[in-house]
């Protein structure tokens, strides 16, 4: 009941002071370094980076690049509880729609992830590249680069890049869509309760399914291979095609 | 000897290019007449609940000496036909776009199924089809671009892949999972509108408003569905019946096996009465007699046929 009456609160404090400020345009790249007028939606780039790329080891996903309608997709989500995270979603919840709108848009801006075209690669079988560009079609897992781009560059606003994201975020989002089992009680250990999935927001259920029938290994797996694509200095020859 | 094969070969090729350039006015008579055949596969044997669909040696399998590296050519053309093999693909589609997994699902027309099928006897037109001859087919109008030359490298590679894909299946016996294992058309028949509610709603996404597909920079990611990147009126795909299998077993990507039949011939039919390039053996410039030749008794389709007050059939420039 607290937890529900702060937020509340705090919101009604703020709200006179917020009226002047929406009557002005918001700045992205301003929320971005400062944050939102609510105190609550903190600078983005204490967790995303001063360039915008995320922090790897904490699982902070890079946010620069990625599709403008994909970011505010996200911040949506967040705040409708369809993808719940402790950290993320008080922020989102406490964005304005014009700032989403603002800092989705800045976001985009920033440098896309830049992965050069190589020659076709030939995978091993049960590797994470193999998983990646070949999929595990007998459990109706297509490769992910057939719907996050060539190389996970991504595609459109509705499939964003994997490349440019870390094994943690990866692997923390996979985990996200699948929840865990419940596990039976023994005679030395407790009964654990399911755990339903965090993330329920792909659109058409293209993504739960997939991240369902992955093994744990497989996940860690891919993940490291797209994390390890890096990014690359030279920039990409866009009339040259990228090979399956 | 060999000069003499490559010279009839070239004029192979060449005739057959100004025959496609041609055709709008004239009844070619010079193209391979063998190619023309583009008549659906029979019904393959349904498969026992208990038994597996065929598998196909897994890459780990494929030797490394010269055959090897044909047959990984033969998969790199195979899925990546545009990039790979330009001057062959009118549109910008790959094999692999209605071959899903590299030629190797089961219900998705599988190599492993065709290769020891052929030579194909066809009582129709009392014919003989050859395997390359067939994917010259799929290059003519799958593609919608030239057939390469039977001896080719190109060809003799895509041919070694599927003999690889091939190996310890019995010749000359079809087996459960060729083709695209149609659904019986439904009882009330199809409906293009409803068609188009299935397609904005599990469709649109991937394959786009017009179905113009999508692109990574010059790279075709999601397939076109019609319209000029797209397969001709020619094409195996154009009939409904087809598509609806193909849709139903593998559509939306990943989600396969998931539409009624209902949906997979609305949404079949939808797709197959938007226009797209011509069918190549269009005779003497007249869509009627091209539909009375080729189109009357091919399976169910709209080629020629008037849908919203327009002649489906026109093609694209
Ligand atoms: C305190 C750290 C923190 C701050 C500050 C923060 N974020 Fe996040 N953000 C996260 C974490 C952690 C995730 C991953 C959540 C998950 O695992 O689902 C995330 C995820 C996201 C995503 C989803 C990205 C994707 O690829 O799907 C978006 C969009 C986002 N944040 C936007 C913002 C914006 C805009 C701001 C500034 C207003 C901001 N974040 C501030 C920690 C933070
Ligand atoms: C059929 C299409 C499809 C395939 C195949 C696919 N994905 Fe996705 N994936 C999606 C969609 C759509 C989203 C975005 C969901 C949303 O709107 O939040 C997504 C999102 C993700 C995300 C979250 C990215 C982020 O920034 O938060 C990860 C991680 C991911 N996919 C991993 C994978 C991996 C790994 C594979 C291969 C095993 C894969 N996907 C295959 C459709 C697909
Ligand atoms: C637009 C979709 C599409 C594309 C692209 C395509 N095909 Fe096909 N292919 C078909 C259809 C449809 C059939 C006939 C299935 C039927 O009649 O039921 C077929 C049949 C075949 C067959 C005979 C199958 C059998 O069991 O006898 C072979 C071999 C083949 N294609 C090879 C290729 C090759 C090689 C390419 C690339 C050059 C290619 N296809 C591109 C749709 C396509
Ligand atoms: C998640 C994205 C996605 C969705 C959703 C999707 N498709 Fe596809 N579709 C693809 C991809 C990718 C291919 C090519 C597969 C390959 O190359 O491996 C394809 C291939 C096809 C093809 C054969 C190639 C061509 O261009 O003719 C048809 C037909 C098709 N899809 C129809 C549909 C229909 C109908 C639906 C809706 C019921 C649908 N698709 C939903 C991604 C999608």
């Amino acid at each position: 009941m607290r937890k529900l009456i702060t937020p509340l609160l705090s919101g009604l404090l703020l709200l006179p002071a917020l009226l002047p400020l929406s009557a002005q345009a918001v700045d992205g790249s301003d929320i971005m370094q400062k944050g939102g007028a609510n105190p609550a939606a903190m600078p983005c780039i204490t967790c995303h980076g001063t360039d915008g790329k995320g922090m790897a080891a904490a699982g902070f996903p890079r946010l620069a690049g990625l599709p403008e309608a994909y970011i505010a997709k996200q911040l949506a989500d967040f705040k409708a509880g369809r993808r719940e995270n402790a950290v993320m979603q008080p922020i989102a919840q406490s964005l304005t729609p014009e700032e989403v709108a603002a800092v989705a848009k800045a976001y985009a801006e920033l440098p896309k992830v830049n992965i050069k075209p190589g020659p076709v690669e030939r995978p091993q079988p049960g590797s994470g590249a193999w998983i990646a560009l070949r999929g595990a079609w007998e459990r109706n897992i297509p490769e992910c680069t057939l719907c996050h781009g060539p190389a996970g560059v991504g595609v459109g606003d509705t499939f964003p890049p994997l490349a440019g994201q870390s094994t943690l975020y990866i692997e923390n989002q996979l985990k996200a869509w699948r929840g865990t089992k419940a596990v039976a009680a023994t005679r030395k250990t407790k009964a654990v309760a399911a755990v339903p999935p965090s993330r329920r927001n792909d659109p058409n259920g293209l993504m739960a399914h997939i991240a369902v029938d992955l093994s744990e290994a497989e996940i860690k797996a891919v993940a490291d291979y797209f994390a390890g694509l890096g990014e690359s200095k030279e920039t990409f020859d866009e009339s040259q095609h990228r090979l399956r | 000897m060999k000069n003499a094969k490559i010279l009839a070969a070239l004029l192979g090729g060449i005739c057959l290019f100004a025959g496609v350039a041609n055709a709008a006015d004239t009844a070619n008579t010079s193209r391979n007449s063998r190619l023309d055949d583009q008549t659906q596969l029979p019904k393959a044997p349904a498969k026992p609940v208990s038994q597996q669909y065929f598998q196909p040696p897994a890459d780990t399998d494929i030797p490394n000496n010269a055959f090897g590296e044909l047959v990984r050519r033969g998969q790199d053309l195979f899925m990546n036909t545009k990039a790979l093999a330009p001057e062959y693909v009118g549109n910008e589609m790959n094999c692999v776009n209605c071959h899903i997994d590299r030629g190797r699902k089961a219900n998705s027309a599988p190599l492993w199924a065709a290769y020891p099928m052929y030579p194909a006897y066809r009582k129709k037109n009392n014919k003989v089809n050859t395997y390359v001859e067939r994917m010259q087919g799929c290059f003519q109008f799958s593609m919608n671009g030239k057939p390469p030359a039977a001896d080719s490298e190109i060809l003799t590679a895509l041919t070694t892949y599927a003999y690889w894909l091939s190996t310890g299946a019995p010749t000359g016996k079809a087996l459960p999972g060729r083709g695209f294992d149609e659904p019986p058309p439904p009882k009330g028949g199809y409906d293009i509108a409803r068609g188009k509610a299935v397609y904005e709603k599990q469709c649109q996404l991937c394959h786009g408003e017009n179905g113009e597909g999508k692109k990574v920079g010059v790279t075709s990611v999601f397939p076109a569905l019609w319209g000029k990147d797209s397969y001709n009126w020619g094409a195996g795909m154009h009939r409904i019946n087809t598509a609806a299998g193909f849709i139903q077993h593998n559509m939306p990507l990943g989600r396969g096996e998931t539409l009624s039949d209902q949906e997979a011939w609305d949404v079949a039919a939808y797709i197959n009465s938007h226009e797209r390039p011509q069918d190549p053996r269009l005779v003497n410039g007249s869509i009627d007699e091209t539909r009375k030749r080729y189109h009357a008794d091919d399976g169910v389709n709209l080629y020629g046929v008037v849908v919203n007050g327009k002649k489906l059939g026109q093609g694209l420039q």
